[in-house]
Formats: structure tokens, C-alpha cells, sequence
């Protein structure tokens, strides 16, 4: 018996129709007479914003997850790009962006578009060849501006220097606007940068607020769905509507706070999880719900994207309070935005996995975790670095931890019973019983 | 009160009958790819070895991989809480356990009271399973049995490091080549699957007693590779350690009833 109110989102078509008119618009990016775009998922998309409302993005990471949800289609992705030569242990969203390239094949439909030019950036060593190679394999002609971000951790971890490390990666943005006009022969619209450069503020700082709610019991979002609401931050930051979508989401989630409304209505315990899950396997989260457990979130998607300020002395993440006004020139704009996106809290384990874990148990304690489950994700080195040493930095921390081994878009490497296993061996070492079907 | 622990492994299934927590009588079989009828004989083997009839049994407790298909059980308890209890039920004083099963290798950290603290199991890779021991055997042409004693004849350390199966094999067939006495091989195969199991142990926290439950218990050869791990003088190995999980599937049951 349900032992709280549960309702499903009013947002969902809303959300559903403006990711479906994402894919859409980059497909028909050259009919609209726009400009098509490729780069990560945390490129600094507002950047591009000057050239036009018409530039239209695509974004590897969550493209190469909605391959791996298809798993027929990821698996003829993954193999094409194996045949090509890539080795199976790169990131496997990845291997599916390129499969997906060398197939031919959009996974949204009909053949994949190419893209006029690449703008991205460079944190995990994949980032560095994910496009390199993307470029080349679209023909060789397609021009690519990377913007290296590896300058080390944000404040209050490694405060040294910080003001010059933000001025290093403003001015490679700087330079990438004359090259973007060269490439395009478009005029830069710096008013047209600085909505878009607060769009992305408004956007990941909205974000957060939303995760703080989950704070509540019973928690008002669950992770399935918060994958499904995350995504927008990483398909495009830059996006007036997806900012739009976000304020609205604040406003229901605060409602189901208020009201008491439950994401899992049968909650008896709260876990948080770690790194990407395996996507074609989210139903785990549902074995999850039959022990009466509801996955409240994690640093990955509260902090992939969302902007917090971690505070060391109360061991508590807060959203980053957004700057006090819209840029008002483009040097302001770049610096507003590398200082912005430096604090980000996934880019700072690489650079110490102990930042990682201070993060990660600040989330324990004050998102009221029972326990944490980590997935050792085989499929991305970037996020998984040093996911053995927060274990134990979490455990050290009077956390519970479990972990399982799987791939985030290669389903070969996943094992769905041995992981339910586990996750029955774990659960009731908490004390839970599970719910007979 | 009369309880039935049924382990249902991967290779054998263990059936155990414990009256009033004494155990009176067991079972083996091998499991092969009809595991109910294995579930049917090691029970008629466990009960005849009793002296008693089926129906003076009054609950049944089921493990093991195959334990869904123990259709009489009153209760399925996982593997890793089963050996928890039994255990703790031969060694009081156990606060890490291990078990080597056929497919997989568990290192588990208990409580004094037999409570699940915290697990480790290997992944999908055979390398810290007992599959790994006999698919080494194979390579060396030697009988499983023989494989553990000639361990215990060799004064050499031969590492190895490949951490699959597979893999492994091809090194073992290296060794061969290389005119590598048998027992020799044999240490470095134990000594391999010991760091697997090890590293599983290290994971969860060294703490002492330990104790090793399963079948492989019984192979001298690795409890030995597992002490220099470890780097320990004693690995507590209980009467009959296949037969733990059972054991201790019963023991669950019967606290709950
Ligand atoms: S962080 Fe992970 S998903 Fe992103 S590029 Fe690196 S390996 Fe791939």
C-alpha cells in the first residue's frame, strides 16, 4: 500500500515536445537556413548564441545515451564503430556518436545530419579526440574550435590563482568568436550573446534549486525521472525555452513539496547513486522502488550541470547565487561565463577524487541518504576516475556504499540479474524487506 | 523443530537437516541443468542420511544460485546472508567470511551477531570463482582433487598475471611449454585466485577471525595461497564447509520462526 501521495508531472508533454523539437530543428537546421552544430554536452553553447537564433546544436553525450537506450541501434553503432577500429574500452556514448557517423544513421530518424562546425571543449581525455575524429569522419571538412578548461579546481578547493585560470579559458572564448566569423562569414550579435550567456546562468542555477527540493520527504523526484529532466541542461544551456521549462518545473516541484506529493509513494529508504546509470537498463530503478527505495539524485545530475557552492564548515552544497546582472560587453560575457562554468561540481574530481567525495557526502547527509549505490561505469573514464577511492573516502564518512560494474551505453557489459543480486544483498542488509510482486 | 537448508549452486547442490540447530544429516548432488531434481535427490540423500521422512520435516530454507526453483521453501535467503550466519554459528568470533563458489567468490564483513556489514562478490569474470581452479586443471591435465595437495609441494612463486580465465589458461600452457613442474603451476594458479579473493577481502576490511566457507575450503592448496595473501596463520575452516551456506539458510530460518 502506498503510503503517500503520488501524481505524475504536469510538465512531462511539454518536456517531451521540446526534446523531440531539438533533434527536429538540428535535422532541419539547413531548410530554416540556419547553422548546424556539434560539440559536448558541457561546450559553452551560449558562446555560439552570437551567430544567431538559428544555430542549432547537437550534443554528443546525451545524443550517444538516446543511442544507448535503442540497444538494437546502439549495438549496430557499436559494432560499426569497433569494425572502423576504435577500441571497445573508449567512452561508450562515444563509440555510439561515431557508429552512429559512420552508419549513417540519426537516431531520431532518417540519414545523420553533418554538422557545419564543431565548438567544444576539453575536460575528460575523450573530449580531446571525440570530435577530432567526429570531424574527420563527416568529411574531413568540418571545422572544429576545442577550449581547454583544464585549469585545475574552483574555490574553495584550490583558490590559487583563480581569478587568472578564469581569465585563461574567457580568452580563448574571445578568440573564438573571430574564428566562428571567419568560418560562418555571420557578424557576431554580441545582444545576442548576453541573452544567451544569461540563459545558461538562469538555467543551471535553476537547476539547482530544483535538486535542492529533493531534500524533502518524501522525496518529490526520483532519479528515473530526473534523467529525464536533467537532459535539457545538457542538450542546450544556451535555450531561452529550456530555461523557461526549468522555472516552470521549480514551480511544480515546490507545489508537490507543499502538498506532500511522492515520486515513490511506497518510500521507506533514500539512496543516492553515482556517474551515469546504464541506459538501457533504468528499469533498476523501478527494482529499486519494489524495496520501497527511491533514488533522490546524485552529483552527476545535480551537478553536471547545475551550479552549486560547496561550503566546506557545514559540509552543504547550495546553488550558486547567479551574478547580480546580465553582461553587459563580451569580455564580461566570457569571464561571467568560464567563471560560471569553472564551479561546476563534476569537473572538480579532476582533479582530486577528495573533492569528489566531500561533495558526495554533503549530499548524503543533507539530502537524508540511507545509503549509496555506485555504478563502477565502465563506459565513461572521465567520471569514473578515482570512483574507488570515494568508496572509500564515503565509507571512511559512516556512509553505506554498494557498487556495481556496468556501462553507461554498452549494454554487453552489464549484468541486470547479478546487479538485482546485489541490490538484494544490500537492501536488506539495511533493513528493508521487499515488496512481494 | 526440524528445519531443511537447500543450497542450490551452481555445481552442487548441498541440502543439510538440522534439528534443533544440530545437524543430523546431508546431502550432495551434482546440480547439472536439472535443478529440481537435484533440489528432490540431495533432500531424499540429506533425509535418509537423518534417519528421518519427509514429513517430520517442518520448514524448508532455500540458497543458493538456483534457488528459485527450491519450490517447497518457506524462505529463500541470499547467499551472502546464509554464510554470514553460518559463520558466525562455527566461529562466534568470524567477522569476515569468504566463500569460493563454483561461479562466484564472495568476501562478506559480519557482525558478532551474524549481520551482513558490508560485501564484496567478483564481477561477471570467473577469475575469483572455483570455475577458474578447474578450468586450470583441464589445462594442466590433472584431477581437481590432485590439483590443491601439489601446492603444498612447492617452494616457488611463480606469478601470474593475467586476471581472466582465459587468459590465464594461455599462460598456464606457456608454463607447460616452458617444462614448468606441475606443482609449480599449481602454486601459481592457487596463488592467483587467492589475490582475486584477497583483493575482494582487502575491499571490505582484513578483520579477524576470518573464515572460509564452501566447497574449496577443503583444498589445502588454497587455504595455504590464501594465509600468504593474507599474510595470516590461521583461516578457520568449518566441519563440512560446503555445506555452510546450507547451513546457514537453515539457521536464518529458524531465528525467524
Ligand atoms: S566524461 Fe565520460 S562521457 Fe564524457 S567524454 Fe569523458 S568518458 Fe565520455
Amino acid at each position: 500500500m502506498a503510503q503517500y501521495p503520488t501524481e505524475p508531472l504536469k510538465c512531462w508533454p511539454k518536456a517531451k515536445e521540446l526534446r523531440n523539437k531539438f533533434y527536429e530543428n538540428y535535422k532541419q537546421a539547413h531548410e530554416k537556413g540556419g547553422i548546424r552544430c556539434m560539440g559536448s554536452a558541457w561546450a559553452l553553447d551560449a558562446v555560439t548564441m552570437g551567430l544567431g537564433r538559428d544555430v542549432y546544436w547537437i550534443t554528443g553525450e546525451p545524443y550517444g545515451a538516446s543511442c544507448a537506450f535503442d540497444s538494437p541501434l546502439s549495438a549496430d553503432f557499436l559494432t560499426a564503430a569497433e569494425k572502423f577500429g576504435f577500441s571497445r574500452d573508449l567512452c561508450s556514448y562515444m563509440r555510439n556518436y561515431w557508429g552512429s557517423i559512420i552508419v549513417g544513421k540519426y537516431a531520431f530518424g532518417g540519414p545523420l545530419p553533418k554538422a557545419d562546425f564543431a565548438y567544444t571543449q576539453h575536460i575528460c581525455c575523450s573530449h580531446g579526440k571525440w570530435y577530432q575524429n567526429a570531424c574527420e569522419l563527416e568529411g574531413g571538412d568540418v571545422p572544429l574550435y576545442v577550449i581547454d578548461v583544464g585549469v585545475g579546481a574552483c574555490p574553495p578547493f584550490e583558490p590559487e590563482m583563480y581569478k587568472h585560470r578564469v581569465k585563461y579559458v574567457a580568452d580563448q572564448m574571445l578568440d573564438s568568436i573571430e574564428w566562428m566569423e571567419k568560418i560562418t562569414g555571420r557578424t557576431y550579435n554580441d545582444e545576442l550573446f548576453f541573452e544567451a550567456c544569461w540563459n545558461d546562468i538562469r538555467l543551471t542555477h535553476t537547476w539547482a534549486k530544483i535538486c535542492m527540493l529533493n531534500r524533502a520527504v518524501p522525496a518529490p523526484l526520483d532519479e528515473k525521472s530526473i534523467y529525464s529532466l536533467y537532459v535539457f541542461a545538457t542538450l542546450q544551456k544556451s535555450s531561452a525555452a529550456f530555461a523557461e521549462l526549468y522555472e516552470e518545473l521549480l514551480e511544480e516541484v515546490e507545489d508537490r513539496v507543499k502538498r506532500g506529493i511522492a515520486a515513490v509513494g511506497n518510500e521507506q529508504a533514500r539512496v543516492m547513486t553515482d556517474t551515469q546509470p546504464p541506459w538501457g537498463f533504468l528499469k533498476i530503478y523501478r527494482y529499486l522502488e519494489t524495496w520501497g527505495v527511491v533514488s533522490i539524485g546524485s552529483l552527476y545530475t545535480f551537478g553536471l550541470e547545475g551550479m552549486w557552492l560547496y561550503d566546506e564548515d557545514r559540509n552543504d552544497l547550495g546553488p550558486r547565487p547567479m551574478p547580480p546582472e546580465k553582461p553587459t560587453s563580451r569580455e564580461e560575457a566570457c569571464r561571467m561565463l568560464a567563471d560560471w562554468h569553472l564551479s561546476k561540481p563534476e569537473y572538480q574530481h579532476f582533479y582530486s577524487p577528495e573533492y569528489k567525495t566531500e561533495m558526495m557526502d554533503a549530499i548524503a547527509k543533507n539530502w537524508r541518504c540511507d545509503a549509496i549505490i555506485m555504478h563502477y561505469n565502465r563506459g565513461c573514464e572521465g567520471l569514473s576516475v578515482g570512483i574507488a577511492e570515494n568508496r572509500l573516502g564515503l565509507l571512511e564518512r559512516g556512509n553505506k556504499v554498494m557498487t556495481y560494474e556496468g556501462n553507461m551505453g554498452d549494454e554487453t557489459e552489464f549484468d541486470l540479474p547479478s546487479t538485482e543480486t546485489r541490490f538484494d544483498i544490500f537492501l536488506e542488509s539495511l533493513g528493508l524487506k521487499k515488496r512481494e510482486a | 523443530m526440524i528445519i531443511v537448508g537447500i543450497d542450490c549452486g551452481a555445481k552442487n547442490t548441498k541440502t543439510v537437516v538440522l534439528r534443533d540447530n544440530k545437524i543430523i544429516g546431508k546431502g550432495m548432488i551434482l546440480t547439472g541443468f536439472d535443478q529440481t531434481s537435484a533440489i528432490r535427490e540431495s533432500l531424499h540423500a540429506a533425509l535418509k542420511d537423518a534417519g528421518i521422512d519427509v514429513k517430520d520435516v517442518d520448514k524448508i530454507s532455500g540458497t543458493g544460485a538456483g534457488m528459485e526453483e527450491i519450490r517447497d521453501a518457506d524462505v529463500r535467503v541470499n547467499e551472502v546472508k546464509a554464510m554470514a550466519k553460518a559463520a558466525n554459528f562455527f566461529v562466534p568470533s568470524a567477522r569476515t567470511v569468504t566463500d569460493v563458489g563454483a561461479e562466484m567468490g564472495r568476501a562478506v564483513k559480519i557482525d558478532e551477531n551474524g549481520k551482513v556489514i558490508d560485501f564484496a562478490i567478483n564481477e561477471k569474470c570467473a577469475a575469483g570463482a572455483g570455475a577458474f581452479i578447474e578450468a586450470m586443471a583441464r589445462a594442466l591435465e590433472a584431477k581437481l582433487e590432485e590439483m590443491g595437495p601439489m601446492v603444498l609441494k612447492s617452494d616457488k612463486s611463480i606469478p601470474m598475471n593475467a586476471q581472466c580465465a582465459i587468459f590465464a589458461e594461455s599462460e598456464v600452457v606457456g608454463l607447460i611449454h616452458a617444462k614448468t613442474a606441475k606443482a609449480d603451476i599449481s602454486k601459481a594458479i592457487h596463488d592467483a585466485m587467492a589475490s582475486r579473493i584477497v583483493s575482494m577481502i582487502r575491499r571490505i576490511g582484513v578483520n579477524k577471525d576470518i573464515v572460509m566457507i564452501g566447497g574449496v575450503g577443503l583444498n589445502p592448496g588454497f587455504v595455504d595461497s590464501l594465509k600468504r595473501e593474507l599474510e595470516i596463520d590461521k583461516v578457520y575452516i568449518p566441519p563440512d564447509p560446503a555445506f555452510g551456506a546450507a547451513v546457514g539458510a537453515a539457521l536464518v530460518l529458524a531465528e525467524e520462526t
